[in-house]
């Protein structure tokens, strides 16, 4: 069993991707995912890890490697964030529609303009239809551990389908805290060895991306939505078998102290953190609120969310983005999405908060809370507030 | 793939709708594009295979009298056949379906 040491998430994060051992890295290197892939290039060079590592000139060439060494049958890894995932963008429908099972770290970034390199979900957001399985971690610990697991699910002959890991930037990548890594063959163990079934061959020749005109492509579409909710089932049994051999769990909506709790607060990333403080602090105060955790994000967990929010009377959504012009954060429009067939449903308020990197404290989340109740109380649920805004 | 693609569901596509047969594009009905299709006054034909040289679909056959016609399987109608024809063999008229 690894040691616990103090490291920086990002450079855990290399040293995960590293232990994964990937045949194929190709990154461009963007504020705040910069560290992760310097260190694998470090790695690299230093014969730590056996990877060819590709630099390249654009995160738009980033992907569109990793799609040619992963169509040979190639392990591969990337990094990115912001500006620059947005930039692979048209390549993210390509790796995801041709089942080329890409493993990605995404440094969580607020989008342009103005010029914004610190922590949101925008871009997050932006990817969220591109048909990759996109995990939301909350501390290093998990970002390393979600690295080995979406080796797995991502490679899995059920599944092969590109995977995002995202760690918020700054407010993750760049925080040093205590983190297990394994051992080489521990991990070696828990990933299983990979055989993508239709390598490029000169041998066996396919065509990968070919035109699929108007009598194939609704059935191409139609697979590809059904593949994607379908490893919805190996997501979880890949969490499973991690809980086996290394004992930490995940789970696609996390409960902290949702026990008889009217009211639930729900977060994604690395607030989770912070909001669990808050939800300590109400309860100290009598309030009965519970914060609910959304792990993953696509495929989403329909199931799980409507399970978890079975007892609340309501519910207080804090997005890190906004959909301009749109109903509200793209995370709140969800959960009501989720829930609105529902015979009996929880109402929904959703507060947008933390955009480009702005701290919510945990008098932030209480603030947050609160201001949902309120909202709720007067029946406006249509307000999309942004909190902590200067008026 | 041994059928048309129009006849595939989708539980019978390939992983990422690869294709595995070298060659499947010559399934793929580009007749179905086609608006004007070529007509023939052999009367006036060389048999030069001129119309054969630039047809850019690589539609035109020889048939067995030596004169060379478009497969409309796969031709989509564009008229250079009809314009390169030393002889006025080829006029182009509109598709009636």
């Amino acid at each position: 069993m690894g040691e616990k040491v103090g490291i920086e998430a990002s450079i855990a994060i290399a040293e995960a991707a590293g232990l994964a051992n990937p045949d194929v890295i190709a990154a461009y290197p963007i504020t705040p995912q910069t560290h992760i892939v310097e260190h694998l290039a470090e790695m690299v060079a230093n014969g730590e890890v056996n990877a060819e590592y590709i630099p390249v000139e654009s995160e738009h060439s980033a992907m569109s490697a990793c799609m040619g060494a992963s169509a040979t049958g190639a392990r591969t890894f990337t990094a990115t964030a912001g500006q620059g995932l947005e930039l692979m963008h048209e390549a993210l429908y390509i790796a995801s529609s041709m089942q080329l099972p890409v493993v990605m770290t995404v440094a969580n970034r607020a989008l342009s303009a103005p010029i914004n390199v610190w922590g949101d979900h925008s871009d997050m957001m932006a990817v969220r239809d591109t048909g990759w399985i996109q995990i939301v971690v909350e501390n290093g610990q998990e970002a390393v551990d979600n690295v080995f697991c979406a080796f797995c699910i991502a490679e899995d002959q059920r599944v092969l389908l590109p995977v995002m890991i995202h760690i918020d930037g700054f407010h993750l990548t760049h925080v040093i805290e205590p983190i297990i890594l394994p051992d080489r063959e521990e991990v070696q163990k828990f990933i299983p060895p990979y055989n993508y079934p239709m390598p490029l061959d000169t041998d066996r020749p396919v065509t990968m991306g070919g035109v699929g005109p108007p009598t194939i492509y609704p059935e191409a579409k139609k697979r590809q939505d059904v593949k994607l909710r379908a490893a919805r089932d190996v997501i979880l049994e890949h969490w499973a078998r991690f809980t086996k051999a290394f004992g930490r769990q995940y789970h696609p909506v996390e409960r902290y102290r949702t026990e008889g709790a009217k009211i639930l607060l729900m977060t994604m990333g690395s607030m989770s953190e912070t909001a669990m403080g808050a939800i300590d602090k109400m309860r100290d105060e009598g309030i009965d609120v519970g914060l609910l955790k959304l792990k993953l994000w696509r495929p989403f967990p329909f199931e799980e969310l409507q399970e978890a929010v079975r007892e609340a009377e309501l519910l207080v959504v804090v997005d890190r983005s906004i959909s301009f012009g749109g109903p509200g954060g793209p995370f709140c429009s969800e959960v009501k999405a989720a829930l609105y067939n529902q015979e009996k449903r929880s109402k929904v308020i959703g507060l947008v908060a933390g955009l480009g990197g702005r701290d919510i404290s945990v008098d932030g989340f209480v603030g947050i809370t609160h201001r949902g109740i309120e909202i709720a109380e007067k029946g406006d649920e249509q307000v999309l507030e942004t909190y902590g805004v200067r008026e | 793939m041994s059928k048309n693609k129009e006849q595939y569901t989708w539980k019978e596509l390939e992983i990422g709708t690869i294709f595995t047969e070298p060659g499947n594009t010559a399934e793929y009905k580009t007749g179905d594009w086609r608006s004007q299709a070529p007509a023939y006054n052999f009367e006036r034909c060389i048999k030069c295979g001129v119309c054969q040289l630039y047809c850019p679909e690589g539609c035109i056959e020889e048939d067995a009298d030596g004169y060379f016609v478009a497969n409309l399987y796969w031709c989509k109608g564009c008229g250079i056949c009809a314009r390169e024809c030393p002889t006025g063999v080829i006029t182009m008229e509109e598709e009636t379906e």
